[in-house]
């Protein structure tokens, strides 16, 4: 019997260099990775200048006046603080309103729900469709609603939190699915194999699992509707706010629609100012974006 | 063939010669003409069988037979299978656990399961064990002593006791098994079910968990599906071969017993022709 040194040794030996591939072959992925590149190049440079652009603009009125000054009629007197709250309370409101419910409703579908049943792919399918529909059109809604129930001034925070929930909420939803999806069903047997009924399950191995999933996707969704403008637009929040808001009737306005309103003053101050918003937005996004991925990178995958 | 069980291999050679007889004494599960259907498929039909008090049954048979099919349905497991059904009766104690009125999450509490794959929880080695005894709402006098006495009974304390705290996956293949298998009897199961337990595992993990079997069969009573002969014939006391049987009309695949009984008899004096195939390796 021979042994496997000599019949490695005695193998033919194919060379590794065939010659010249056709050219199609070479050229093709060549061209492919160029426009990728240029795809890349054209997305960096702008958001870069963009981000240079606001900087420059902004960067002298981006200091201690912006945060602590109310809005007023002189660029050199004027702050954001009553946008800065604003935005606290409406995102902290809408954090409040949508996660409870999000991760419930997603809970329900996936752990819970006949899948098979029409109704619940009927509902499936919405929450997919939910999620592409323009952030006016849910404006409307929140302003037909308290309409409806006779609310006259509308430009209240639980009324932007309300019109921002409906927003984000299925996005909540589809993240928490899938953060559910993603525990493994062995996870879920070896508990039932215990005798530990389907609610236990869910709440003591399913949930606690998928929490880094769903946190990563609530801070996305919220940060999605901390950058959005339209729906509040809609509710009359561009109107001149000189307090604090302090509660959930409060009257408000936020810091894209502060901006938004600076912006469309004759004065070059109020456009710095503009711009020294936008350094705080454009910074407060990048964070929480920054602290989605870090969640998601540390928690990842524990089994 | 009376002598063919000193010419046998030493591998083959069972632990527990003479100890079973024929008859089983004792028996504290019996499976009377259970169907299992996944849908409209009959995946496992007309299988009768008993498993004694405290023995260990193996079940064996080339893959697809419904080995697998026919254990979850032992602890209701495969309830959990959209469209699994079982027909015929399958008594623990005596009692029909598909009967009218019966908590399936009782019946896995105390018929319990180990897996193919271990599946610790991402937990604490402490948690992993105290887990089960919690959700079932057990009256635990100390919670320390029964975590220290499973693992135990599963020959695990001694390598993690300066450890419970540390999350369960850091340990290896064969601890993490072992930990399952120390979860499932926290609980105080009187069956525990084994898929493939040692399926994932290098030999010397598998010598482990083989010896834990002979440990627990004192206590508990064993039901382990295998696809490894020799381990059959080393730890069971009884086995069951399944075969697939291939139905003319429709081709479709059912899973029948084809015979049952010491695991000596059937290791050396098989008699039907197809366990004879199976175990000499000759189909499967
Ligand atoms: N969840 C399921 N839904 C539908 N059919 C299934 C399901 N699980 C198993 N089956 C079918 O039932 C039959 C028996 O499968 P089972 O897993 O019980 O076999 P097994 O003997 O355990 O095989 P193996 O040795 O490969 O584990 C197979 O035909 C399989 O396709
Ligand atoms: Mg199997």
């Amino acid at each position: 019997m021979r042994s496997l040194k000599d019949s490695v040794a005695t193998a033919p030996t194919l060379p590794l260099s065939t010659g010249e591939r056709p050219r199609e072959r070479r050229l093709g992925p060549m061209m492919f990775l160029i426009v990728l590149w240029l795809s890349l190049l054209v997305a960096v440079v702008f958001l870069l200048t963009l981000i240079v652009n606001i900087v420059l603009e902004g960067g002298s009125r981006f200091g201690l006046q912006l945060f602590t000054e109310y809005p007023a009629s002189s660029p050199d007197r004027a702050g954001a603080r009553p946008a800065i709250l604003g935005s606290i309370w409406v995102i902290g409101v809408t954090a409040v309103l949508t996660i409870p419910i999000g991760v419930a409703a997603a809970v329900h579908l996936e752990e819970f729900a006949d899948k098979k049943h029409w109704f619940n792919r009927v509902i499936e399918l919405n929450v997919q469709n939910l999620a592409a529909v323009p952030s006016i059109v849910y404006g409307l809604l929140a302003l037909a609603f308290l309409t409806l129930i006779g609310v006259r001034d509308k430009n209240i925070v639980i009324g932007g939190a309300l019109a921002l929930s409906l927003l984000i909420l299925p996005v909540i939803i589809i993240a928490t699915r899938e953060a559910i999806r993603a525990v493994p069903s062995e996870i879920r047997d070896g508990s039932l194999a215990l005798g530990a009924t389907k609610w236990q399950t869910t709440w003591r191995q399913v949930l606690p699992a998928s929490v880094p999933g769903i946190a990563t996707g609530s801070i996305l969704a919220l940060s999605r509707a901390l950058g959005e403008a339209a729906p509040l637009l809609l509710l009359g929040a561009l109107v001149f706010v000189s307090f604090d808001p302090n509660g959930l009737l409060s009257g408000f306005t936020t810091l894209p629609i502060q901006i938004f309103n600076w912006t469309g003053r004759p004065q070059e101050g109020f456009h710095e100012l503009a711009a020294a918003a936008s350094i705080l937005l454009l910074g407060l996004l990048l964070l929480m974006n920054g602290l989605a991925i870090f969640i998601r990178n540390r928690y990842q995958k524990r089994w | 063939m009376a002598s063919a069980h000193d010419d046998a291999p030493m591998h083959l050679r069972p632990m527990h010669t003479g100890q079973v007889t024929d008859h089983i004494a004792r028996p504290i599960m019996r499976v009377e003409n259970v169907d299992v259907y996944y849908g409209d498929f009959r995946a496992v039909t007309e299988v009768n069988l008993a498993f004694g008090l405290n023995e260990i049954t193996a079940l064996i048979g080339p893959s697809g037979c419904g080995k697998s099919t026919l254990l979850r349905s032992l602890n209701r497991m495969n309830d959990l299978i959209d469209g699994a059904r079982v027909d015929g009766e399958i008594l623990f104690h005596g009692e029909n656990i598909y009967g009218k009125g019966v908590d399936p999450i009782e019946v896995r509490r105390r018929i319990g399961m180990v897996f193919q794959k271990p599946n610790p929880f991402p937990k604490s080695i402490y948690d992993n064990i105290a887990y089960g005894p919690r959700v079932t709402g057990m009256k635990v006098d100390s919670m320390d002593d029964l975590v220290e006495e499973s693992l135990t009974r599963a020959a695990l304390w001694d390598e993690v006791k300066d450890k419970l705290k540390q999350s369960a996956i850091g340990l290896s293949g064969g601890q993490q098994q072992r930990l399952c298998i120390a979860r499932a009897i926290s609980v105080r199961p009187d069956v525990i079910l084994m898929d493939e337990p040692c399926a994932s595992l290098d030999p010397i993990a598998t010598m482990r968990i083989e010896d834990l079997m002979q440990e627990l069969r004192k206590q508990y009573t064993i039901v382990i599906v295998t696809h490894n002969m020799q381990q059959a014939a080393r730890v069971a006391d009884r086995t069951a071969f399944f075969t697939a049987q291939v139905s003319e009309g429709t081709g479709a695949r059912t899973g029948v017993l084809v015979e049952y009984g010491t695991t000596t008899q059937i290791f050396e004096d098989p008699k039907d022709q197809r366990t004879e195939d199976y175990i000499s390796g000759r189909f499967g």
